[in-house]
């Protein structure tokens, strides 16, 4: 994150429409993220949050609409200035999507390696580094098939994190998680945030951490197929005017915006 | 401090920013550790000065430090892990968000006994390791085909359960599908027998037994052996990374724990299937090699009937089906040793590779061998 480089984390999406084949999952979405933001992409299960995120971070290309990145189209670029965005992306995958054949030291390591002016013997110390940050020192040498589940996604966490990146994409962090280890991933999400100056993006199903750490967040319903809403989840909690928001936000319990206040 | 010093030591820092560096001063728990330069991924190698194996230091001075990222938290964790038992392992005097970082860092312990003990051991160990591992290998192996023998008990008393339309596929994946290569490979080979045969009998005015020679050769090793081999690296190896990545995806255990037989669900089709195709795609490339020898031989001057007329006093029934009765065993051989190394593989991507590689191997072997000892069982048989 060297002052050369334009901030870039500041991500608008307009009329996005996402498909696969003839199935539309998802049309006409449009928000921002500001920097800094722990942004969180909310709905119900299989209403298109990984496939959004998957759009994002250029994995698939939208059936129509733009994506920004900072004020330059992601959408329009080339490949190698697509290449260039890519590079500041850290991503968590919903599966941990750990290379199965390397320890976690080594999953870790090899992208920092590239890295010039890094001896693999700093990246490896990095790497460790990134394991504690997650609670996972003294698992460096274990390889993926041989760590518990919620394990593999605190991994996959501190792979997303490993080049410091400047923005951190993350599918389902939270999931599989105990509550001590959901707050530990909560206040690390914070505190990289703080000092590194990250963006974060986030597909999350976990109540408590998205009123805890989001600032902004957008709702996909999967009844009208489009957003729902978007903004600041405590608000949107107690203020949306959309009926399926509000129902989300509170478990399904709900009457209307006015009687609503905790 | 006067203003003249202050700026020579300002331009020295700003000399100094371009990599990171690590001072480390004074003598044993009193140490002090300067920090300066940018601290990013970018910034070039860390400088280190002064550091002794298990320090850390008293007091940290940090003002020169430009910009840093993990770079500067994962070197003080390097020097935190390995530091010795008698520094207390403060971090005051660090910044206040590299302090959080670092705590957050060290506020699960590490888990010590989770740490994997790597073991040295001598040449005469690693040699019984290896016998040992060889000896468990048979073992498997044995233990592996009784269970397919089981499992086929099962499906002959109507006890197994596997789903049809997999079988189907199977068979289709293993049998129509492999007609186009196997007819390639086996009207190749028949043809290159008709020239080399040709070539020598010739000299001898016998070129007429031509027919002999490839037919022979063709039903009783040729057609069985290239369509076995073909298979292998086909089917055997698809069976073994199909199985391979199952494993791996814990879809086995799943398959396990809703009470399917995994040998009935999955090894069963596959033997099955091959048993099946097996033959059938030998009488297949018989007849293909058949017809590669033929046109030859009609370049050759013989023609298509004189040849047939010939071929079919050199070959008897017997001979025919000693080929075919060899196809079921090589077919059950290339099955087995597929979903063997598939159900036995690791769980990591390349352990799947490596699975298909072994049963390419294994299965290769063991049709050769197979091969040879029917040679020498006929032999001794007269037939
Ligand atoms: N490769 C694909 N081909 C066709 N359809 C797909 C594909 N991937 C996802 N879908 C469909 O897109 C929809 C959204 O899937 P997605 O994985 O984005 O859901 P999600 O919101 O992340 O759900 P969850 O919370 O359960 O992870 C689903 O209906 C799914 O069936
Ligand atoms: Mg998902």
């Amino acid at each position: 994150m060297t002052d050369t480089l334009q901030p870039m984390n500041k991500i608008s999406v307009h009329g996005l429409t996402m498909n696969f084949g003839s199935f539309v999952v998802m049309k006409d979405l449009g928000f921002d993220i500001a920097e800094k933001d722990i942004f969180a992409i909310v709905g119900e299960s299989g209403c298109g949050k990984s496939t959004l995120l998957r759009h994002l971070i250029g994995l698939i290309e939208p059936a129509k609409g733009s994506i920004c990145y900072g004020g330059e189209s992601f959408t329009a670029a080339t490949e190698s200035e697509r290449m260039r965005f890519m590079g500041r992306f850290g991503v968590m995958y919903q599966s941990g999507a750990l290379w199965s054949s390397m320890t976690l030291a080594e999953n870790i390591a090899m992208p920092i390696e590239e890295m010039a002016g890094i001896t693999s013997r700093e990246a490896l110390d990095l790497a460790y580094y990134k394991l504690a940050l997650v609670g996972l020192s003294g698992f460096e040498n274990h390889y993926p098939s041989q760590i518990s589940g919620g394990m593999k996604k605190r991994a996959g966490i501190a792979r997303a994190i490993a080049l410091d990146p400047e923005i951190i994409f993350l599918d389902e962090p939270g999931a599989g998680l105990d509550p001590l280890s959901s707050q530990r991933l909560d206040e690390l999400i914070l505190k990289l945030r703080d000092t590194l100056g990250s963006t974060v993006v986030m597909v999350t199903h976990e109540l408590a951490s998205i009123f805890a750490i989001a600032n902004n967040s957008v709702f996909l319903d999967v009844h009208t197929r489009t957003q729902g809403a978007t903004g600041n989840p405590v608000w949107l909690r107690d203020h949306s005017e959309n009926e399926n928001v509000r129902l989300f936000y509170n478990r399904g319990k709900t009457g209307n915006p006015s009687d609503q206040h905790d | 401090m006067e203003p003249e010093t202050l700026l020579i030591r300002l331009s020295m820092n700003e000399h100094a920013t371009k990599f990171p560096r690590a001072t480390w001063q004074g003598a044993g728990t009193e140490k002090t550790l300067r920090l300066a330069g940018e601290w990013t991924l970018g910034s070039g190698e860390i400088k280190v000065e002064g550091y002794d194996d298990g320090d850390w230091p008293k007091r940290f001075v940090t003002d020169g430090i430009g910009h840093f990222d993990s770079r500067l938290p994962g070197y003080l964790m390097s020097c935190f892990r390995a530091k010795k038992k008698h520094h207390e392992g403060s971090l005051s005097g660090l910044p206040n968000n590299l302090r959080e970082l670092m705590e957050l860092a060290l506020k699960v312990p590490d888990h010590h006994e989770a740490e994997k003990q790597t073991e040295h051991s001598g040449r005469l160990a690693a040699l019984g390791t290896k016998m040992t591992s060889v000896w468990i290998a048979s073992v498997s192996l044995v233990e592996f085909i009784g269970e397919t023998v089981l499992s086929l008990g099962r499906f002959f008393t109507g006890k197994a359960r596997f789903r049809k339309s997999d079988f189907r596929t199977i068979l289709q994946e293993c049998g129509a599908e492999a007609l186009p290569i196997v007819a390639l490979i086996t009207f190749l080979i028949g043809m290159i027998l008709a020239f080399v045969g040709n070539a020598q009998l010739a000299n001898f005015g016998a070129g007429i037994y031509v027919a002999d020679l490839v037919g022979i050769a063709t039903v009783r090793e040729m057609g069985v052996v290239m369509t076995a081999i073909i298979l292998s690296g086909r089917t055997g190896a698809s069976f073994a990374a199909h199985l391979g990545s199952m494993n791996a995806n814990e879809e086995i255990d799943a398959l396990r724990t809703f009470g399917f037989h995994p040998f009935d669900f999955l090894v069963l089709p596959r033997v099955l299937a091959l048993i099946l195709m097996m033959p059938l795609l030998t009488v297949y490339a018989n007849t293909i090699g058949i017809l590669g020898g033929m046109l030859v031989a009609w370049t050759a001057g013989i023609t298509p009937a004189l040849f047939w007329t010939e071929l079919l006093s050199a070959i008897s029934p017997q001979s025919y089906s000693l080929g075919v009765i060899k196809s079921v065993f090589f077919g059950a051989t290339i099955a087995i040793a597929g979903c063997m190394q598939g159900m036995r593989s690791g769980k990591s991507s390349s352990a799947v590779g490596q699975a298909a590689t072994r049963s390419v191997v294994v299965s290769i072997t063991a049709i050769v061998v197979l091969d040879s000892a029917f040679a020498i069982l006929f032999t001794l048989l007269d037939i």
